[in-house]
């Protein structure tokens, strides 16, 4: 009876995946079809990826969405491993409600965070466009390498950092040699999930992208709502390739950070 | 001590960064939201007034915030009777097994959801594989039309927010003793009753978890309406975006945000009393 | 006077009445030691007596409220720990999980920018003494827990401390490798010629390898001695009990001869050699005598004896351990080698032993002539 219990449970598991795979799979699929249409199959064919590859709009918007996500990863890296780092040795008053208010930006619905952002840059007389998108995206991205290092911290015996106090180390010295290397598979996660969210955002980025500036969601956002080019279907396919080969080298990180951690 | 300012400096950018770019625009939608609209079209002044609030009572949009949250709270329980047991039943699973499972629920994760959702698009449309396989099988003679309606957006929504539930329980059921389950079984409580009392109790964290990371975007998340409805539901959401954009009123869009924040969080503090829980689990 | 180990070495460190609190509970009262070069000094007591703090202090991880640490000669007052040379082992190994044996152990001497020669020699050296040669590229995940701690002993010894200290560093193997382990570091400690300050909870441990044992309790030094001392001579009741479990037993003196004096309680008489304590008939004294110099007997054999009714009888660790209720509810333990006993629990019995066997605890300011 359990064995029959157990089967049960894999057949779910497969039949959910199954659905989950369902719409990627149509997607890689029309994206060989030698059809404008995505409604049946017409024979094979690379002309959406020669398409893809010559439509200047959708590189430009790629180019963007990867620049948008590397400096806002490297600012939330830089401010969101200084603060958890900070945080876990000081004792101020105002550090729970600090701690509250940096993880906000997750914590409410996108669209609450897009309008205020954009209400508030349009205040300070921002120019719409990169900038106001790299301190948005910014500021969802701190959260996620800030509770992440803050976890790791938590993690890490004090008596590494005593130890090699003990054993000469300055504290300048201790940060380099112990709490940073300790620190840096998170730091990287954090950076991977970060990078990963702000290259999905679609509901912020429409609030505070300029005319001019356009990011991969937002143009695929607005082709979705005016007429669908199976270019976007090979887009897609691109994408996920990229996925998994990064997901991949994320799980060997992963693998890494583990052992340590032991 | 000369230690205690290197640690200041450290938490300089972040207090920095907060205090100017999360708490400065929400104080400013705050006041905002109290501002008076120029009835010229754009631009608002800074003349105290109720009205933005008192505007929301009209019946339209006391319905679209009552659409939202019931599109919610459809989408929070689907996906919890879809992403609990799969959670479960994936920490069940062999090292192995979770190690491959883990993957693939992480790559659609990752990839764009406007993109899976066009994949949706796809398979809904009326000469689309659901209908195709529906007709064939006789079910139905005419394609349905499901595309562009309200079941459609559930789909979308619970497609896009059920990695978030799974991840949440699976990370929670993983790291729970079984003994506990056995003691129960031991002490006479059948399957079903152990699973109420200890399992379900233990992974209560986990749960809220996946719950508050459902239901919050999907407060939120009006580009899949967009997308998947057509026209034929406004959610709150929508309207904000609305009327930041086309409608320029940015005092009502900040009412409409400030009563957002509140009933979220209201039901988010209600869900936790009952609960009981307080520290959330697998967020990151 | 009664020093059994003559260590004539200039002294290495020491402490002046020290003191340290924490959040308003003071954890160390004013303590003060002075360790010869080359000793191997305990500092034992319960979890809480302030141990830890007290190497913590020397090492320079906490600075003390009040007192002075001197380590060589010089006034350590707020040096940070990285400029003190004296190295600790820590509880729990304290190991860097990011780097190899080798880095872990070239640590120190990285730090003080020795060749890198030198150093692949001394590391190569350092893990032929700690028994580990060829580990230089296992990562500390990768080892057991013995091995982990020669690893933590040669990253300390390395850079030739003063003094090493040590928290306790066997608490987390068992029993058999523990044993193994304090032989070899105390062998190492005898080659090397190096101060030990060690910490431990577990008097079998601290008599087995010390010089001298502190024991401590509540922020303050008991008794310091050498082992056979804190053994056979615990100055106060809590050490009597603390090492070897003694019985504690109270009465009025009743009768003062040449080497012994006799307490009478309410369970009966009680012989005790005097020593050099200056004792008066009708002085309220408290007592301790171990139980394995503890007789029992249905009827007295000698004049002085106590009375009380058997309670329990266990086999612990190859001796029959027995105790006895007296009639005012005190239990006295009495252990017997062997397991044949065939006295039933709830029989009255007898209990004595000999003058020279018991000693009187807690005199202070009782002696005849200070020393």
């Amino acid at each position: 009876m359990r064995k029959k219990k157990f089967q049960l449970s894999k057949i779910y598991l497969a039949v959910i995946m199954l659905l989950t795979y369902l719409p990627l799979a149509m997607v890689v699929i029309f994206s060989f079809n030698d059809s404008k249409l995505t409604v049946s199959w017409k024979g094979f064919t690379w002309r959406w990826y020669e398409e893809l590859l010559a439509d200047s709009a959708i590189k430009e918007a790629l180019f963007n969405s990867i620049i948008l996500g590397v400096i806002s990863c490297a600012a939330a890296a830089v401010i969101g491993t200084l603060g958890a780092i900070g945080m876990a040795r000081v004792n101020y008053k105002t550090k729970g409600m600090m701690e509250y208010l940096s993880t906000i930006p997750i914590m409410v619905p996108e669209i609450i965070l897009g309008m205020v952002f954009m209400a508030f840059f349009s205040l300070l007389g921002l120019p719409f466009g990169m900038t106001t998108l790299v301190i948005a995206h910014t500021a969802f991205c701190i959260p996620y390498v800030f509770m992440m290092v803050k976890a790791r911290l938590v993690g890490i015996d004090k008596s590494l950092e005593e130890a090699a106090r003990d054993l000469g180390a300055s504290p300048v010295r201790i940060f380099w040699d112990i709490t940073l290397p300790l620190i840096m598979p998170a730091v990287a996660s954090g950076c991977l999930l970060a990078f990963a969210m702000s290259f999905d955002d679609v509901v912020i980025s429409i609030f505070v992208t300029g005319p001019r500036t356009s990011t991969l969601p937002i143009k695929v956002y607005t082709q979705l709502k005016t007429g669908v080019t199976p270019e976007i279907n090979a887009l897609c396919t691109v994408i996920l390739v990229v996925v998994v080969l990064v997901l991949l080298i994320s799980s060997l990180f992963r693998r890494k950070s583990k052992v340590e951690t032991k | 001590m000369k230690k205690k300012t290197k640690w200041w400096l450290c938490l300089a950018p972040m207090y920095i960064f907060t205090l100017l770019f999360i708490l400065g625009p929400i104080i400013y939608m705050f006041v905002v939201s109290f501002a008076t609209n120029n009835s010229s079209g754009y631009g608002f002044t800074w003349t105290f007034t109720l009205e933005n609030f008192a505007r929301m009572l009209d019946p339209v949009y006391v319905d679209c915030f009552v659409q939202s949250f019931k599109l919610a709270f459809s989408t929070t329980i689907l996906v919890i009777l879809i992403g609990y047991p799969f959670g479960y039943f994936m920490a069940k699973l062999s090292a192995k097994g979770k190690k491959i499972m883990m993957f693939l629920i992480m790559v659609p994760f990752w990839t764009s959801s406007l993109l899976r959702l066009y994949g949706w698009i796809i398979i809904l449309q009326a000469k689309g594989l659901f209908n195709t396989i529906l007709m064939k099988i006789g079910i139905i003679d005419e394609p349905l039309k499901i595309l562009y309606s309200y079941p459609a957006v559930l789909i979308g929504m619970v497609y896009a927010l059920l990695p978030f539930m799974i991840l949440a329980v699976y990370s929670s059921v993983e790291k729970m003793d079984w003994a506990l389950v056995e003691a129960a079984r031991d002490l006479g409580a059948s399957p079903f009753r152990a699973f109420l009392t200890v399992t379900l109790k233990m992974t209560l964290p986990g749960l809220l978890s996946g719950v508050i990371l459902t239901f919050i975007p999907s407060m939120g998340l009006f580009f899949i309406a967009d997308i998947l409805g057509g026209n034929t539901i406004v959610l709150v959401g929508s309207l904000i975006q609305d009327q930041m954009n086309r409608g320029s009123n940015w005092p009502f869009a900040a009412a409409l945000a400030v009563i957002l924040t509140i009933l979220t969080s209201i039901m988010i503090f209600l869900y936790r009393k009952i609960t009981h829980v307080k520290d959330l689990e697998g967020i990151v | 006077m009664k020093e059994m180990m003559k260590n004539t070495n200039p002294v290495i460190l020491e402490l002046k009445n020290i003191t340290k609190s924490f959040d308003n509970t003071q954890v160390l009262k004013g303590i003060s030691l002075s360790v010869r070069a080359g000793e191997f000094i305990t500092l034992l007591g319960s979890s809480g007596c302030g141990k830890t703090t007290t190497l913590r202090i020397i090492a320079g991880l906490e600075l003390p409220d009040s007192g002075e640490v001197v380590i060589d000669g010089e006034s350590m007052g707020q040096k940070a720990p990285e400029k003190r040379n004296v190295n600790t082992v820590f509880q729990n190994y304290a190991l860097f999980p990011h780097m190899n044996v080798f880095d872990n152990i070239a640590y120190g001497l990285k730090i003080k920018h020795v060749s890198k020669n030198e150093i692949k020699e001394r590391v190569t050296n350092m893990l032929s003494l700690v028994q580990l040669e060829g580990f230089e590229k296992r990562m500390p995940s990768e080892m057991s827990g013995g091995q982990k701690q020669r690893v933590a002993i040669a990253r300390a010894l390395i850079n030739n401390p003063k003094v090493l200290l040590l928290d306790e560093p066997l608490g987390a193997l068992d029993l058999q490798l523990r044993r193994q382990m304090q032989h070899e570091l105390k062998k190492l400690q005898k080659k090397l010629g190096i101060t030990f300050i060690y910490i431990t909870h577990d008097q079998e441990e601290a008599i087995n390898m010390s010089d001298k044992i502190v024991v401590m309790r509540d922020g303050i030094f008991e008794q310091a001695g050498s082992p056979s001392e804190i053994y056979d001579y615990p100055k106060t009741s809590f050490v009597a009990q603390f090492v070897g479990s003694a019985n504690i037993l109270k009465g009025y003196v009743t009768e003062v001869g040449d080497t012994y004096a006799v307490l009478t309680g309410e369970y009966g008489t009680m012989a005790c050699k005097k020593e050099d304590y200056n004792i008066q008939e009708g002085m309220e004294l408290v007592m301790a005598v171990r139980s394995e110099n503890i007789s029992i007997w249905r009827e007295p054999k000698s004049p002085y004896y106590i009375q009380g009714i058997i309670s329990e009888k266990s086999f612990v660790g190859g001796m029959l351990r027995i105790v006895v209720t007296l009639n005012d509810g005190t239990q006295v333990v009495v252990s017997r080698q062997g397991i044949n006993f065939d006295y039933e629990n709830g029989e009255r019995v007898c209990l004595e032993w000999e003058p020279e066997k018991a000693v009187f605890v807690d005199m202070e300011g009782q002696h005849e002539k200070e020393d």
